[in-house]
């Protein structure tokens, strides 16, 4: 029965060393290699001395913040809603069609939706405002970049959501709590798992949307995915693009610590 | 559990059958056989009926990939495992290609119509009696405006795109070399100044050209200024050419400054496996009539002199597109920087983007 189970798992060692372990160390290894391919420590010194890239990163991590935000105040309710429709599962799906579509082709309906003779300036002119710079803003960027993350912080949030056992629910308003209470002190600490999953599936690819900076933003917006694309495909310097790619990993670390499931304070499941 | 198992079966059978289908399709079409072409080429850069007509006139089989920046050509050609037959980057991608030893150098007895290109446009600096590189296009960096939109003002300069009334209205090439090379050439320099301090004065000069830019993009650039998204940007010539197709109110001019002059040709890669289709492509794009064709289709300007013949009088003439020697003198080519400079462009350029 153990021999079996080694077996079987060996795939998934082996998947793991060659697709998660190795891309990581070559990652590393490469971030400590300069433009002549010798070893150093510059392309860190660089990092950490260089206003630009250090703003960048600040930038990144504003725009990311602000993303997780919007899209959980928006999908958190959503979430909730959901659960007591109906046909929760039907709309679910509906909400969650959009992933079905590829990204760059979402980008290019916003295009067409937010530019000067789009359809919300068109809406404006009707009703007298007149025609705004939509495209190429900060403002554009955050709407489409949330849009599209939307789905990716639902989905986790509601099965937490409606994985909770009614009659946890019923118990509490049996004991005399009333909805608001309910929904407080039960519902809420419950979800939060889902809620976890969703600020990191979300947080972390936001980091580095660097398709959406130009498509929407026209490079007005600049986050590390800029710079890491630079150094790779124009300026041809591999360590200082895996030196952000690093750095974009512990990042990473540092928001699945912040928030991963604490034992105290949490009331757990 | 068992639905699971059924789903992952329906998943599985899909992928095998589409997986077989698209080998069905390429050996159906003859992509992966020996007598197939790979063309690696910039996107939107060659009228796609003269692919038809090349493939029933050899009987190779084209597969057509493109790139958007010599960068990326670049990278994916020095990496290898491709096998592109052809490749046709820009001259200061070619020098240094040919100084890593990344192309094949060309048996000129078996190139027919050399003789068609003008002279002017053989034996560069890059390609020293173009041992490696045959000319296919040639262009300008320059302005492009809407007459309509800007309502009078026709801008002349770079220095002209620094107006305080041009807030928020450009469209500017999202290209490291371009955009700092706009801060070189208003001050005077070279585009291919190595000198830290001429590239500094250059950045804090674009900083204040930095409140009219409105966004930086590529081939998008197109699309805006047909659908006068935007009064003004600064792109390649052929673009402009195909904006000005498509909208009659835009105008193209080379700035008083000077600009940058360009040329792409034919190159054989490290990576060639069938030589022979690629010679046979270089001299079919050599032929006048074809050339002219192509020209006319993309907007770039021909390096065929006797190509000029077949295009239409007002093409040729034109002073924007075909400039005269006077101007051609103004206009400056670049030249590969190295991987040191190339980082410090590239800097600033990103410092540039950070602004605002």
């Amino acid at each position: 029965m153990t021999r079996q189970r080694k077996l079987l798992s060996i795939p998934y060692y082996l998947w793991i060393v060659l697709f998660v372990v190795f891309p990581v160390l070559l990652l590393l290894v490469q971030s400590f290699r300069g433009l002549d391919g010798s070893f150093t420590l510059t392309n860190i010194q660089t990092y950490f001395t260089s206003q630009v890239y250090l703003t960048m990163t600040m930038q990144s991590f504003l725009y990311a913040f602000l993303i997780t935000v919007l899209t959980l105040a928006i999908s958190y309710p959503a979430a909730y809603f959901l659960t007591q429709t109906k046909h929760k599962q039907l709309w679910l799906l509906v909400l969650i069609l959009p992933t079905w579509m590829n990204i760059l082709l979402k980008a290019y309906a916003f295009i067409g939706i937010l530019s000067q003779t789009g359809f919300v300036n068109q809406l404006l002119e009707t009703i007298g405002i007149g025609a705004q710079q939509l495209l190429f803003t900060r403002l554009s960027f955050l709407i489409v970049a949330t849009y599209i993350e939307i789905p990716f912080m639902l989905l986790p949030v509601f099965n937490a959501i409606d994985e909770i056992d009614g009659s946890m629910v019923l118990a509490s308003r049996d004991l005399g709590a009333n909805e608001w209470q309910t929904f407080r002190s039960v519902i809420f600490p419950i979800s939060l798992s889902g809620v976890r999953s969703g600020i990191q599936a979300v947080f972390i690819p936001s980091l580095s949307l660097f398709m959406l900076t130009r498509l929407i933003a026209g490079n007005r917006v600049i986050t590390l995915g800029t710079a890491i694309e630079q150094n790779f495909l124009v300026t041809q310097n591999w360590g200082m693009g895996s030196t952000m790619g690093i750095i974009l990993i512990l990042i990473m670390f540092a928001v699945m610590y912040v928030t991963r499931k604490r034992r105290k304070g949490v009331p757990g499941r | 559990m068992k639905k699971l198992i059924n789903l992952s079966l329906v998943i599985i059978g899909l992928t095998t059958a589409a997986f077989l289908g698209g080998r069905y399709i390429e050996q159906a079409q003859g992509t992966s056989g020996a007598d197939v072409f790979h063309l690696y080429n910039w996107g939107d850069y060659i009228d796609s009926d003269l692919i038809e007509q090349f493939e029933e006139e050899t009987g190779y089989r084209v597969v057509y990939e493109t790139f958007d920046s010599n960068e990326a050509m670049y990278t994916k050609v020095q990496q290898g495992g491709t096998g592109y037959d052809l490749v046709i980057p820009s001259e200061y991608m070619i020098e240094r290609m040919i100084e890593e030893n990344l192309v094949v150098e060309l048996d000129h007895s078996r190139i027919e119509g050399l003789e068609h290109i003008d002279p002017d446009f053989l034996d560069l600096n890059f390609d020293p009696g173009n041992r490696y590189s045959i000319p296919y296009f040639w262009g300008t960096l320059g302005i492009a405006y809407n007459e309509d939109l800007l309502e009078g003002f026709e801008p002349e300069s770079w220095e002209d795109l620094y107006r305080p009334e041009l807030a928020d209205s450009i469209l500017m090439i999202d290209g490291a070399r371009e955009v700092i090379g706009i801060g070189l050439q208003t001050l005077g320099y070279s585009l291919n100044s190595r000198d830290s301090s001429e590239l500094q004065q250059a950045a804090d000069q674009l900083t204040e050209l930095s409140p009219n830019i409105k966004a930086l993009v590529a081939d998008e650039i197109k699309m805006y200024m047909i659908q006068e998204e935007a009064a003004i940007a600064v792109t390649y010539s052929g673009e402009a050419a195909d904006m000005m197709w498509e909208n009659e109110s835009i105008v193209y001019i080379l700035p008083e400054e000077g600009s940058n002059l360009w040329f792409d040709n034919m190159v054989i890669p490290h990576t060639v496996q069938n030589e022979e289709a690629a010679y046979a492509f270089i001299n079919f794009m050599l032929d006048p009539e074809i050339a002219a064709q192509n020209a006319d289709y993309i907007g770039y300007s021909t390096p065929n002199q006797t190509a000029m013949g077949y295009l239409p009088e007002e093409t040729v003439e034109d002073e924007q597109f075909y400039p005269s020697q006077d101007m051609m003198d103004n206009l400056e080519v670049y030249e590969d920087l190295g991987l040191e400079y190339t980082g410090i462009y590239n800097d600033l350029f990103l410092e540039f983007k950070m602004i605002k």
